[in-house]
This record gives C-alpha cells, sequence and structure tokens, in this order.
C-alpha cells in the first residue's frame, strides 16, 4: 500500500513538473508584457521589477498592429470561409452519397487522393496562376476561396461518411412526398441531422483558418488587408528589440483563441479528436 | 441507381445545384495548380511577368545539383525522426498517466493540449523570447554553462530547440488521441488481466499495447506529416538559422522559390516533397488496409 502511495505522489509530481513546463512559456509572455525593456533583460522572472508594471506596452501594440482593423480581417476571413466550406461540401457530400454514379465517385476518389499533396506543391502554381496570370490576388475574397478550396476534400470527406452511416433515405423520401424540393429536403431535413459533423468541422476548419499563415502571407500583401499571424510576423520584424511590446503582441494574439477555449473545451477537443479519428 | 433525380433533366440540375459548386471550387484550387506545377518545372517562370520559357529538365538537373536542398532534406529526415520518436513518447506517457482516473485529469488534459490551438507563427516567436532571453538569463544567474549563451545561436542546440517546440506543440494533441484509446479499452479485459496476477508492467506490455496499435499508427502518421511540411514554428523560431544550419525543406523550397527567385527548380523540389509524402501516405494507407483485413 505504502509503495502504491510512493508511486503515486512520485507521478503525480512528475505530472506537476511537465505541466508547469508546457505552460511557462505563456507565464513568461503574459508577465514580461507588463514590464519594460530594461526590466526583461534584468530579469525576466521578477514579478517587482524597478520601473513597475502597466499596461503600456498594450496601448502600443495594439496601436501599432492596428489590432482592430486586423481582428476584423481575420473574422472575417475565417467566418466566411468556415460558412462557404460547410455550406459547399456537406450538399457535395450529400449528392455523392445519393447519386451513386461514376461521376460522383470519381470526384470522391479525387478529393481523397488531395488529401496527401503538401501545400509546398501548390503554392508555386497559386502564385502563378493567381497572381502572374489572374492578377486576383491581394484581395481577401481570394483567400477565402483558395480555403474553401483547400478545406474541401477533408469536408467532403468527413461529410459523407456520416451521411452514409446516419441519414436514412426514408426520411428523405417522406419530405420529397410531402412536397419538398431535392434542396428544401436536404436544408430541412438532412443538414439538421449533420450537426455533430457538421460542429466538429467548424472546429476544425476555423482553427485551421484562424492560425494560418502561409497561404495568407502569398495571397495578401497589402498591410490593411493583413490577418492577426500577417500583422503579428510583420510586427515582429519591426520591433523585435523592443520586448515587452512585442511580449504585449503576442498575447494580443492568443486572446482570442484562447478565450474561445475557455468556453468552448469540451466542444474543441472532442472535434479535434473526432477529426483526427477519422 | 441514385437517388438524385428521376431523369436526365433533374439529375442535371442537382448536380448543378449540390455538387458543381463545391467541385469547381475544389479543381481550380487544388487539381488544376498541381497538375500546373509539373509543367512549371519545364519552364523558366520568373515569378512576375505571365512569360515562361520551356527548358527540358534543366530544373530537375538544378534538383539534384542544389546542395543545400539535399542537406535540408537530410535535417528534415533528422527533425522529423527525433520530433516522431519524443512526441509520441511523451504523449503517450501522458495519455497513460492522464487515463487512470488521477484527480484534475481534465484540467491537465486540456492543459497540455493549449499549444496546439495557437499558431505555429505565435508558437515560434514565444520560444524564440524563452530560448534567447529567459534561459540565458537563468544561465547567467545560475551559471550553468548550458545556458550561458542562447541556444538559437548554435547550428546543434538551435536544432534542438526546433525538437523541443515541436514536442511541446504536437503531444498534447496527440496525447488525446491516446486517451481516447485508452478509454475505449474494455475494462474487464484489464481486470481479467489483474486478477490473472498481471503485474503494471506486464498489463502494458501484453495486454495495453496490442491494443493501442490503431492510436499509435494515427498518432505516427499525423506527426510524420506535420513534422514533414513544418514551416511556421520553422520560420519565426529559428528562422533557418545560424548560417542557414535549420533551415527545412519546406522552408528551402520557398526560399528557392520566392526569395531566389529559381521558380522552375523551386517547383521540381516541391513536386520531390511531394512524391516523399505520397509514399509514406501510400505506406499508411497499406498498413490501414492490412489491418483491417487481419481484424
Amino acid at each position: 500500500m505504502t509503495k502504491k502511495k510512493t508511486r503515486g505522489l512520485l507521478i503525480g509530481t512528475g505530472l506537476t513538473v511537465v505541466f508547469l513546463f508546457y505552460l511557462t512559456p505563456f507565464v513568461m509572455v503574459v508577465i514580461n508584457s507588463l514590464k519594460q525593456k530594461r526590466d526583461i533583460i534584468k530579469n525576466p522572472f521578477s514579478l517587482n521589477p524597478e520601473m513597475g508594471m502597466s499596461l503600456e506596452n498594450y496601448a502600443k501594440a495594439f496601436e501599432k498592429m492596428n489590432y482592430v482593423k486586423v481582428f476584423g480581417n481575420s473574422l472575417l476571413i475565417t467566418g466566411m470561409s468556415t460558412l462557404i466550406v460547410i455550406m459547399l461540401s456537406s450538399m457535395c457530400a450529400y449528392y455523392i452519397v445519393r447519386a451513386k454514379n461514376k461521376g460522383a465517385n470519381l470526384i470522391y476518389a479525387l478529393m481523397i487522393a488531395s488529401m496527401i499533396i503538401p501545400f509546398q506543391s501548390l503554392m508555386i502554381p497559386l502564385v502563378s496562376i493567381y497572381g502572374a496570370k489572374l492578377q486576383l490576388m491581394n484581395n481577401r475574397g481570394m483567400l477565402i476561396y483558395m480555403h474553401v478550396g483547400f478545406a474541401m476534400s477533408m469536408s467532403v470527406f468527413m461529410f459523407s461518411g456520416f451521411i452514409k452511416s446516419g441519414v436514412p433515405v426514408s426520411l428523405e423520401e417522406a419530405a420529397y412526398l410531402d412536397g419538398c424540393s431535392k434542396f428544401q429536403t436536404f436544408a430541412k431535413v438532412v443538414f439538421p441531422l449533420l450537426k455533430p459533423t457538421t460542429s466538429t468541422l467548424i472546429i476544425l476548419n476555423v482553427l485551421a483558418f484562424w492560425n494560418d499563415y502561409l497561404l495568407p502571407s502569398l495571397v495578401l500583401g497589402k498591410k490593411e488587408l493583413y490577418t492577426l499571424p500577417l500583422s503579428t510576423y510583420a510586427f515582429y520584424g519591426t520591433y523585435s528589440a523592443d520586448f515587452g511590446t512585442i511580449m504585449a503582441a503576442l498575447v494580443l494574439t492568443l486572446a482570442p483563441i484562447l478565450i474561445l477555449y475557455l468556453f468552448l473545451q469540451k466542444q474543441i477537443i472532442s472535434g479535434v479528436v473526432a477529426g483526427a479519428v477519422k | 441507381m441514385g437517388t438524385m433525380g428521376k431523369n436526365r433533366v433533374d439529375r442535371v440540375k442537382n448536380f448543378g445545384i449540390f455538387a458543381l459548386p463545391a467541385i469547381f471550387v475544389f479543381i481550380t484550387v487544388v487539381i488544376i495548380p498541381f497538375i500546373y506545377g509539373f509543367y512549371l518545372t519545364f519552364t523558366d517562370w520568373n515569378g512576375v511577368t505571365d512569360q515562361k520559357n520551356l527548358v527540358g529538365f534543366a530544373n530537375y538537373v538544378g534538383l539534384f545539383k542544389d546542395s543545400a536542398f539535399w542537406s535540408s532534406m537530410l535535417l528534415t529526415l533528422k527533425y522529423v525522426f527525433f520530433s516522431v520518436v519524443l512526441v509520441n513518447l511523451v504523449a503517450f506517457m501522458l495519455a497513460y498517466v492522464l487515463s487512470s482516473g488521477i484527480k484534475g485529469q481534465n484540467v491537465y488534459r486540456a492543459g497540455f493540449f493549449t499549444p496546439n490551438l495557437i499558431g505555429g507563427v505565435v508558437l515560434g516567436f514565444i520560444w524564440q523570447f524563452v530560448f534567447s532571453r529567459v534561459l540565458v538569463n537563468v544561465g547567467s544567474a545560475t551559471g550553468w554553462g548550458i545556458f550561458s549563451t542562447s541556444w538559437l545561436s548554435d547550428p546543434n542546440k538551435a536544432f534542438w530547440s526546433l525538437v523541443i517546440v515541436t514536442v511541446w506543440q504536437l503531444s498534447g494533441y496527440m496525447m488525446l488521441i491516446y486517451v481516447a484509446g485508452f478509454t475505449g479499452m474494455s475494462e474487464d479485459v484489464l481486470e481479467a488481466a489483474s486478477i490473472d496476477g498481471a503485474t503494471g508492467f506486464q498489463r502494458l506490455r501484453q495486454i495495453v499495447m496490442p491494443l493501442m496499435v490503431p492510436s499509435v499508427v494515427i498518432c505516427l502518421f499525423l506527426t510524420l506529416s506535420r513534422a514533414f511540411m513544418v514551416y511556421d514554428v520553422n520560420l519565426t523560431l529559428t528562422g533557418g538559422e545560424p548560417y542557414g544550419s535549420t533551415r527545412l525543406v519546406a522552408m528551402h523550397v520557398y526560399e528557392k522559390a520566392f526569395t531566389a527567385r529559381q521558380y522552375g527548380v523551386g517547383q521540381a523540389e516541391a513536386v520531390f516533397l511531394f512524391l516523399v509524402v505520397a509514399t509514406i501516405s501510400g505506406i499508411q494507407v497499406y498498413l490501414g488496409k492490412k489491418k483491417e483485413v487481419e481484424a
């Protein structure tokens, strides 16, 4: 019994140490976001710096990052991309599962196969086609369009898996006989049944779009179109020696997603697991 | 026959409403650029104008002659190996402890997962501060030689910094998948093993491990493909420095094309990267299929 207790204590201690290691970087950033540069260099751990703690760095970062504008861009791009990909992919998956013809199967196979293509082997042709040839870059709509395109195959894959196993055709037939059109049947009967997959996909896509850096950096060249990751990167380049302000900028970038996590922890965790295991 | 329309007109209409928009976006964003990418490897595109000349296999010759590419490929393989092994080891242990009914295990799980919610750009900057400021400060306060200079200014230590940050970022995610594996395990099996006199370690090795194989396979391939493609953390933690010693392959391809403006060679290297990733995924699918047959 005592042996078991010691073992439990050991595991508990080890776990706490690892846990602290995991959280330390965040804690360091938050503490130092409140301090002046000289104090940060002197002792990043100090909670009682000579020049005191203040929110001054936040005011500066907020203004210099153009936070309101940038946050708005991120919100608009993430929101629209997610909305569109959910709509288009659920309808497409429904068509593929129910039509059961050769063309639909071919498209489905193409989508599955495309999931292995690394982004790096598409980025140069994307710039060549949409930038040099069509001159469509520097446009938030274009970024949304590309986000939708890249997220399509995984979303169709997950929706069609669910429709195959979880949506009985008999329900649709009943609605159809009641005079609903094919689209009405989908919108009123089928789509509400897809809710578990819809929420999983919303979580996965929102996280991916919100945090994406490489694709937005290729599409959006103008400062006023920047999303949060782009603006953080540009800001760091300009103020890299101004540690306090940098830390404040990092906290401002982290905050929205962490606040969301605080409220939707359970949904986010189960969504991410569902997305990986499927 | 399917249920998407009674006659031809109806079927075409439904295809147009339901499937066409999604397929159109998918094809224009993924499939056309993918095919066009092969064409680009045979041209001397300069990245600005729309003008291109066909140059035969010159870019593939360039690919084989680009020693920086091969050294970054080698470095990536080393990075992938250590990341995959360490991420999964740490994640598995965390999951084992955190599914044993420990007090506050949900808080721990949520905490360990947090780094995954945040984009690589921000994570890299956070750790840059930790390595170049916080740890150096620890070094000068304690006199520990290992922290006396920034890890990011030494090629070897900068490489390990990348691995550490990757483990920190991904292990919480893999932990969740392993936790799902552990909790899905039947209590009866474990209990029966205990009654039969299996010790903790025997139980882990002979009962738990075989049942965890599917989770391990998922996690291995998730970490494998993530690690191969890593770019954001690489960019903001080390930026490929010092002296280009930590430039992983994704960053190399980016710089070849967009910085050195050798788009054709860059795309040829991207195609090579695709072949590597496709091979790995092919093995994954094959193993998955084999598992299904056995089960």
